[in-house]
């Protein structure tokens, strides 16, 4: 059965029961009785009942067919193949699922096709129970909902209670997501740390990553110390900042303090626009002509700039942050109150005074958070650096030097053929977790800052 | 249209009028019209003077050529229904209105004989020497002793340390919440109660030395104690500076006004001694409001 069909029916089934509980409980008021609830909530009950334990069980069964099926196959695999390594048995196991369909050809067709029937009827059977008893659990739901719809049943009360589950299990799914993607990372980074020791990789400051194939290959011994792509990013990252910081705040004081409402009205919506330029734009700007900009205007001063300096990859960065660091800040200091502006003026303050020692402190904890939100945005980008930065870790703070950062080995590293088992491969994965944990550090101090300015003023 | 919408929020009330108090036909026929102040506007040596003040906002007009005099070392009280114009008036003796975009101010107020709308004019020290009092208290996020010593720094008023604390503690003296305090300066202002805050932020602005000191519903957002207390205040403050207040509540302007002028949908209706007005209106309007009919 597809999935719409699936869907189909389980909207009409929903509606039948919801209307049927309806009205039922629309019985109980013309016999004269006073029902708990409204009969909405009776039907909207039943249609929990109804339809609740039938979907959940869908659900888990889908879930957890396929190991249990792949299980009883792998049990009696035949000779040849039960003996070999969990890899190789993984892909014969998804040959034998491919058998049935007539496109797939397979060199141990023969050898399997026992297996490839068993898994055929396991997976009808699946699904046959799988129907068979939903349609079962949809019949009980309806009884045991319809014997408990009486006048005095609390119906909305557990109506809301349901309410109340379902909107927590939809929350929960954001941070299961975020738990899932910390632990595939970590897992891989722990893999990675097998081979290389982890101090080696944090305070090593010598970042090579080749690995060799074969024992008698050149540069055998590949080098992972991850320091010169931290001082990387965090150069070219201090580069945007440099810009977008003063640029963003001033900006931001302009827009909120000086500017008439109408030029207001259309610039900051313009500012934004930068905040939707898609990175890659950003990237090509940084590497045809900001970076050959910077080195003819380093030519000319006599200095060696390198091509692909962090100083060109910095400034377009930065650009690229005015509108998180401005929009941000000019929502903090709209949210000062208009009393601590009228009681600075009212004692003879100037707009600039009034901006410098009223709005500025009263809205500092607020433009911190925004500039730290904007620091682990610069930390993570990744799409500019892989365009316009250089690739070879140099450890150095010579903003006219080519650097290069985290996200761009990550980039580097992934891209391509690679196995999976290598550490040059896996490094990546380390590097990520380093990185996450990094933005993951900035953005709790920053949410942490910025949730203490609020209890200020409500 | 504003003269449209005076005749239809009037006419009612002149029909009460008519109804409650028929046998006064002076006072009765005079309900409609309020756009000729009575009482005496002017006086001797007025430490204010405004003549012909109309107020805009936008299109809309606030306050209709209103003509007052303050004299020094008094206390003045405006009061009135809600959106009569007393605040906005208020808010125009230091410029405070500069500050809203669609305010538009025309007609003359002398500051000393000084016109203070004079383009030329700085509000810098205009607001040093007109200072201003709000509803809600509104103390910057410093801590106490920063709080009165904004004003002293911002105008340098002060040479040297020795010299600020001395302005900070005659400041918090003269507001009643030295005693309070005291122990707490490095405190931040915003700890304080909503009473405290209110004088601190008396404190603040004569910490300044004003000449006048505007004050606009001081005592709103306040319970009675910390309001009897603040009118305690205004009663002390007023050998030294002319104070004008804007209430909504008439035994506080009986209990600490010299004067009180009753506003009305943007005009200055009525204007005296306020004992005689409390005792003896001599418009319609000014009886309604203070008698409780309407307002």
């Amino acid at each position: 059965m597809s999935l719409s069909t699936l869907f189909t029916i389980a909207l009409i089934v929903v509606i039948l029961a919801f209307y049927t509980g309806q009205r039922k409980a629309l019985g109980f008021r013309m016999s004269g009785g006073a029902p708990h609830s409204l009969p909405f909530y009776h039907g909207s009950w039943f249609a929990v009942c109804v339809l609740l334990p039938a979907a959940l069980f869908l659900l888990v069964w889908s879930v957890g067919d396929g190991a249990v099926i792949k299980s009883i196959i792998l049990a009696d695999l035949p000779e040849p193949f039960a003996s070999q390594s969990t890899q190789e048995i993984q892909l014969v196991y998804s040959e034998i699922t491919q058998l049935g369909q007539s496109s797939f050809v397979s060199n141990n067709a023969a050898a399997l096709a026992a297996s490839g029937k068993e898994f055929q009827a396991l997976h009808s059977l699946s699904a046959q129970l799988k129907y068979s008893f939903a349609s079962v659990l949809v019949f009980i739901g309806a009884i045991y909902g319809w014997t408990r719809l009486q006048p005095h049943f609390n119906a909305r009360v557990k109506f809301e209670g349901t309410v109340r589950k379902v909107l927590f299990l939809s929350a929960s799914v954001a941070i299961l997501t975020t738990l899932g993607i910390i632990f595939s990372v970590l897992f891989e980074a722990l893999r990675f740390f097998d081979s290389v020791s982890i101090v080696d990789f944090i305070f090593g400051t010598h970042w090579s990553p080749q690995m060799s194939i074969r024992e008698d290959q050149v540069g055998s011994s590949g080098a992972f110390g991850a320091v010169p792509l931290f001082v990387g990013t965090l150069l070219i990252s201090a580069i945007a900042m440099l810009v977008a910081v003063p640029v963003g705040l001033m900006s931001a004081i302009y827009l909120s303090e000086y500017a008439s409402r109408r030029f207001r009205a259309w610039a900051k919506p313009l500012l934004e626009v930068l905040a939707g330029i898609p990175t890659v734009v950003y990237g090509f700007f940084a590497a045809i002509t900001v970076a050959p900009l910077l080195r003819n205007l380093g030519e000319t001063l006599g200095l060696s700039v390198a091509s692909e300096s962090a100083l060109a990859v910095g400034l377009v960065m930065g650009v690229m942050i005015i509108p998180f660091v401005s929009s941000l800040s000019d929502d903090v200091i709209n949210a000062v109150p208009q009393t601590m502006r009228d009681g600075s003026y009212g004692l003879g303050a100037t707009r600039s005074e009034t901006i410098r020692q009223v709005i500025i402190p009263a809205a500092l904890p607020g433009i911190v958070g925004s500039v730290l939100l904007a620091v682990s945005r610069a930390i993570g980008e990744t799409m500019i650096v892989v365009m316009a930065a250089g690739l070879s870790a140099r450890l150095t703070v010579n903003p006219l030097e080519a650097v290069t950062t985290v996200t761009v080995q990550i980039v580097t590293l992934l891209v391509g053929d690679q196995e999976f088992d290598s550490p040059k491969t896996l490094a990546a994965f380390a590097l990520g977790l380093m990185l996450f944990i990094t933005t993951l550090c900035l953005n709790i101090i920053a949410l942490h800052i910025v949730r203490r300015y609020r209890e200020q003023y409500d | 249209m504003p003269s449209g919408k005076i005749t239809s929020v009037t006419e009612p009330t002149n029909q009460l009028h008519a109804a409650s108090s028929s046998n006064d036909a002076s006072l009765a026929n005079r309900a409609n019209d309020y756009s000729e102040t009575v009482g005496n506007i002017r006086v001797d040596s007025p430490k204010m003077s405004m003549s012909n003040v109309d107020v805009f906002y936008g299109e809309k007009q606030a306050i209709f050529d209103v003509s007052l005099d303050i004299a020094k070392n008094e206390v003045i009280a405006m009061i009135g229904p809600s959106g009569c114009g007393k605040s906005t008036f208020l808010r125009c003796l230091n410029r405070m209105n500069d500050t809203i975009d669609i305010c538009r101010v025309s007609g003359k107020i002398l500051l000393e004989h000084e016109d203070i709308y004079d383009p030329k004019l700085d509000v810098v020290p205009l607001r040093a020497r007109v200072g201003i009092v709000f509803q809600k208290p509104n103390p910057f996020p410093k801590s106490i002793y920063d709080n009165v010593a904004y004003g002293p720094r911002i105008h340098g008023l002060a040479t040297s340390k020795v010299e600020l604390d001395e302005i900070v503690e005659t400041s918090l003296r003269r507001a009643g919440l030295w005693s309070e305090a005291k122990d707490r300066l490095d405190q931040p202002g915003t700890g304080l109660s909503g009473g405290q805050q209110q004088r601190l932020c008396i404190a603040r602005t004569i910490a300044v030395s004003p000449e006048v000191i505007l004050m606009d519903e001081p005592c709103s957002a306040l319970d009675p104690i910390a309001t009897a207390r603040i009118e305690e205040l205004i009663d002390e403050l007023r050998s030294n500076y002319t104070i004008a207040i804007v209430t909504h509540s008439m035994q506080q302007a009986a209990r600490v006004s010299n004067r009180t002028a009753y506003f009305h949908l943007g005009y200055l209706v009525e204007v005296g001694e306020t004992n005689d007005i409390f005792t003896n209106p001599n418009h319609k309007l000014t009886e309604d409001y203070i008698t409780g009919r309407f307002g």
